[in-house]
């Protein structure tokens, strides 16, 4: 079916209007010989049909609510969305909107995006936010964009952290490809247990960003002001990619003297969906603002001395600047930035502290019990969150085939990205995971070591 | 400030709103003994968010989306943006349970639905644009289109040819051609277009040399017209030994009317938030997933989806994923906007099918000829043949200094979303309408009725629309105090307790 509301009598008289006779007749410039191609697609369904065939295809999935119990994160997380979000989002007014680029008649947009700003300044402790990109990992890729647009081009070495998320780091590389950059930091023999400052070592008078992450990769709590100092002795600006939810609890990395914070805002109210669509947040110090990519939002007055909200400093954007612009994002993120606004405001100060809280108590529970089992071991001693690397008595695609035969989605398995770690599972907890869960995951990985 | 008889609409921002002590949401008593936090030097003094209850949320977030126009109330004719209906059934298919919290790095066998879902959708794209391989790793059609240079830089390179540095881009392309074809380092060399829209084919070929990485060409272009040249324009790029990139901002007007892939185009973005009735969520998500020719297929970013198993009497195949064996590489974490973008497509194609498609291309194209009929005695249509989806018109009257940001303005007290305006730049106070198929008879002829109204009013009563729009919630914005001000945060936590006046806040950035 379609949801053309033109009736044969109505298609009539607009042809005739027109000055045609038919509706094929509107098509001439298309080139005869590839016009009015057979298309091989399947048979048009009903919508009860559709909606039959999406609920076939949805439960041949095997969810984290329900039917496994998780202890995956690696970068997207299982926490619980307060109803109202999804309630906010389903109005028609905020998703079948367009760009607000008639402020007019765009204030609800305009203003919710401006709180957004707000909400993520406040959250990392940072003065200015653009109005989102793709995800935490191009968020990562525009800083560098955006640093290198800070030295208009003249220093061409960014060093970046190997506890970075390794899919971060391959979308930096594919962003940067043609940009002559080298990337130094996280090449397969860095000291995965060295303390962030062995960056310093990299970092030069070439080096426009040096990127770390907040947790790390593994998990691990760093306080980055002494490398931030020693960055910023150098003149290079550093870029912080942190969990939004740890933010709650952990100082910010504007208090650490960040020039640049990203990261992906799906912990804030939006679905692990398969991994998309996320929010990448971006937020830096306000002298960067022109540098900045992305969509702004500001504030100003209407013409009837109003408070309202326009799109600003749109002279920096693709449609103004074209081939000069820093990027050429234009579609974000738009619905899920609301999303995360509406979870931050119902969240509020207390809620989200206890959400952080609570992840980082049972995590920390997580990691107590599952040391003590014979043969598994923390990784690292440094503080962590709410996610920490177990090393194992065995390989861990063989433990995780076993967990999942128990209904256990286990955790990530690190080698993947890192050949030094081969038996290294980086577990997630999040305030989704109760105290009988984690003592089941207990349980059955002290019998795979029996086995 | 002037005192107006308008009552002030203004909603106080959620930091205005919050009050100290008050809950939104509750959680759950932990039920594991508590650990000691992290020494204070890692930990924040204090977390600034808004204090609120649910309701005070609630009715916030209401009376916000009050404030803005959409789709769903009423005809939003924004060219080049294809602001179709967005169908309800999308909105519940792609929250199912099933989708919804499923985890992107689950084995693949605990996730066959989605990686299923994903592999029809990339057969489906194919079979549509007529390409030999899909990725739907992009999130939104500039992510294509970054996507896509890279692919055909990669090709080159991979082929020894490294002199290639020049994107050639017409005068009428979107903005976002350019600033891809910049921001990986190509020269971009702008192609002018012909008296009759089309590419400027002498222009085009003064240009073509064994330096051009390739085109990037809409087509149909921003003025709303098929090129009528278009296989020489592809031809002649080929010869050169360049590729033709197609931005599918405006593959609306082609289903089932043209592949562009049969047309010759190597690469191309389909923007499934656009064509295939993704909602635009006021800005995104969108999904812009990349459809590529055979010889470029090696190149697309890792991963796409695969049958990794056939399937047999007794099981189902076992899709996976699958690197390309000259990937460019990652573009975004995980696989792209699975959920918000590739869900609902796919329950739209399956729902259209291919004559549904096609009619979706016809009826787009009738109702952009039919408003064009409409509105030709009143506005100059600069290059006046049948259009496809969408045509441009010039927003300025013989005489008058009435410009098309008036016109656009004065259509709000119509209640009608203004068409795109100043774009493409080939047009003087462009105005450019993109109806779609959505519309009934009724809706255009009330728009046209509008714009002609106007017409007449910009003659009689110009100052109607100086001062326009006068019947909506907010009048004219002071753009300038914006971007010369910069207050892009709301007040900080110790200024909550400050009472609302007319004095402009200072910003978190000031201090």
């Amino acid at each position: 079916m379609t949801y053309i509301p033109i009736s044969p009598n109505e298609r009539e008289a607009m042809l005739k209007t027109i000055g045609v006779q038919t509706l094929d007749d509107l098509f001439q410039d298309v080139p005869e010989k590839y016009r009015f191609p057979k298309l091989d697609l399947p048979p048009a369904l009903t919508e009860m049909e559709a909606a039959q065939y999406l609920q076939e295809l949805a439960s041949l999935n095997e969810t984290v609510h329900g039917d496994l119990i998780s202890f995956l994160g690696a970068g997207m997380y299982n926490h619980y969305i307060p109803a109202v979000v999804d309630h906010i989002l389903r109005r028609g007014e905020f998703y079948t909107a367009y760009t607000p680029y008639q402020p007019e008649i765009s204030q609800g947009t305009l203003q919710a995006i401006f709180e957004y700003q707000s909400l993520m300044c406040a959250l990392t402790g940072m003065e200015v936010s653009n109005a989102s990109h793709y995800d935490g990992a191009t968020a990562a890729a525009e800083a560098i964009n955006m640093a290198y647009a800070v030295f208009r081009g003249k220093r061409k070495k960014v060093v970046i952290s190997p506890t970075v998320h390794p899919q971060y780091r391959a979308v930096i590389r594919t962003y940067t490809q043609g940009m002559e950059l080298e990337l130094a930091g996280d090449d397969a023999r860095a000291d995965l247990e060295a303390a962030p400052e062995f960056l310093t070592n990299h970092i030069d008078a070439n080096t426009l960003l040096a990127i770390v992450q907040y947790p790390d990769f593994f998990g691990r709590i760093y306080d980055y002001t002494k490398l931030i100092e020693e960055a910023h002795g150098k003149g290079a600006l550093v870029c912080v990619v942190a969990n939004p939810i740890a933010l709650a609890i952990l100082k910010t990395p504007g208090e650490m003297g960040a020039d640049i914070v990203v990261g992906e805002g799906q912990p804030l109210g939006i679905p692990m969906w398969f991994g998309g669509p996320s929010l990448g947040f971006f937020t830096t110090r306000k002298t960067y603002v022109h540098k900045m990519a992305g969509r702004l939002v500001g504030e100003t007055v209407d013409n009837r001395g109003q408070r309202a909200y326009v799109l600003t400093l749109t002279a920096r954007e693709q449609h103004i600047k074209r081939e000069r612009a820093t990027s050429n994002i234009c579609t974000n993120q738009g619905l899920m930035a609301l999303a995360s606004a509406v979870y931050l405001s119902v969240m509020g100060r207390a809620g989200l502290r206890q959400v952080a809280e609570l992840c980082y108590h049972k995590a920390h529970y997580a990691a107590e019990i599952l040391s003590q089992i014979p043969g598994y071991g923390l990784c690292f001693s440094d503080p962590f969150f709410h996610e920490f690397s177990l090393c194992c008595p065995k390989p861990v695609a063989e433990i995780n085939a076993h967990l999942l035969e128990h209904g256990i989605l286990g955790g990530y398995d690190l080698s993947q990205d890192y050949p030094s770690l081969p038996n290294h599972m980086l577990i997630a907890v999040t305030e989704m995971n109760t105290k009988e869960e984690i003592d089941l995951l207990a349980e059955i990985l002290a019998e795979v070591n029996h086995d | 400030m002037t005192e107006t008889l308008t009552p002030k609409v203004v909603e106080p921002t959620l930091f205005e709103l919050s009050s100290p002590g008050r809950i939104g949401v509750t959680m759950p008593e932990p039920d594991v003994p508590k650990a000691d936090l992290p020494p204070a030097h890692l930990l924040r003094s204090d977390l600034p968010l808004p204090e609120l209850a649910e309701v005070d949320v609630v009715r916030h977030y209401l009376r916000l989306s009050q404030f803005n126009y959409s789709v769903d109330g009423g005809f939003y004719p924004l060219g080049s943006c294809t602001m179709k209906y967005n169908p309800k059934i999308n909105e519940d298919t792609c929250r199912l349970p099933g989708f919804l919290y499923t985890h992107p790095l689950q084995p693949i066998e605990t996730v066959q639905g989605n990686l299923e879902l994903m592999y029809l959708l990339q057969e489906w794209l194919k079979e549509i644009s007529g390409f030999a391989a899909v990725s739907l790793q992009p999130a939104a059609g500039a992510h294509g289109e970054l996507t896509g240079v890279l692919i055909m830089r990669a090709y080159h390179k991979s082929r020894g040819d490294h002199k290639r540095i020049k994107m050639l881009i017409p005068d009428s392309a979107h903005g976002t051609n350019p600033a891809s074809s910049g921001m990986i380092g190509l020269q971009v060399v702008q192609i002018p277009s012909d008296a009759r829209g089309n590419v400027d084919l002498n222009a085009l070929k003064a240009a073509c040399d064994d330096a051009v990485v390739g085109l990037m060409l809409t087509n149909p272009n921003t003025l709303g017209l098929f090129d009528e040249n278009i296989e020489e324009v592809i031809r002649v790029v080929h010869e050169c030994g360049g590729l033709v990139y197609g931005d599918g901002a405006n593959l609306n007007a082609l289903l089932g009317i043209v592949r562009p892939g049969d047309l010759g185009f190597d690469v191309m973005h389909f923007n499934l938030h656009k064509t295939f009735s993704v909602p635009h969520g006021g800005g995104g998500p969108g999904s812009g997933p990349i459809g590529v020719a055979a010889h470029l297929a090696d190149f697309l970013p890792e991963p796409i989806v695969g049958i990794l198993e056939e399937d047999d009497e007794e099981t189902p195949p076992l899709f996976g994923f699958i690197r390309p064996a000259k990937s460019i590489g990652r573009i975004k974490a995980f696989y792209g906007h699975f959920g918000g973008g590739m869900v609902r497509a796919f329950t739209y194609i399956a729902m259209h099918g291919a004559e549904g498609l096609k009619q979706v291309a016809q009826h787009a194209v009738l109702n952009a000829n039919y408003l064009l009929a409409r509105l030709r005695g009143s506005y100059r249509v600069p290059y006046d043949r049948i259009c496809m989806h969408e045509f441009v018109v010039e927003g300025r009257f013989e005489g008058s200094d009435l410009r098309a940001l008036d016109i656009s303005k004065r259509l709000m007290d119509y209640n009608f979303h203004p068409p795109t305006n100043y774009f493409p730049l080939i047009v003087p106070e462009a105005l450019m309408i993109e109806p779609t198929e959505t519309e009934n008879k009724a809706t255009l002829d009330a728009f046209a009725d509008a714009m002609i109204q106007i017409a007449e009013e910009a003659r009689t009563n110009p100052d109607l629309l100086r001062a326009a729009p006068h019947n909506t919630l907010f009048g004219r914005m002071d753009e300038v105090r914006a971007a010369r001000e910069l207050v892009l945060c709301c007040w900080l936590p110790e200024d909550y307790s400050k009472p609302l006046t007319d004095e402009q806040p200072a910003s978190l950035g000031e201090r």
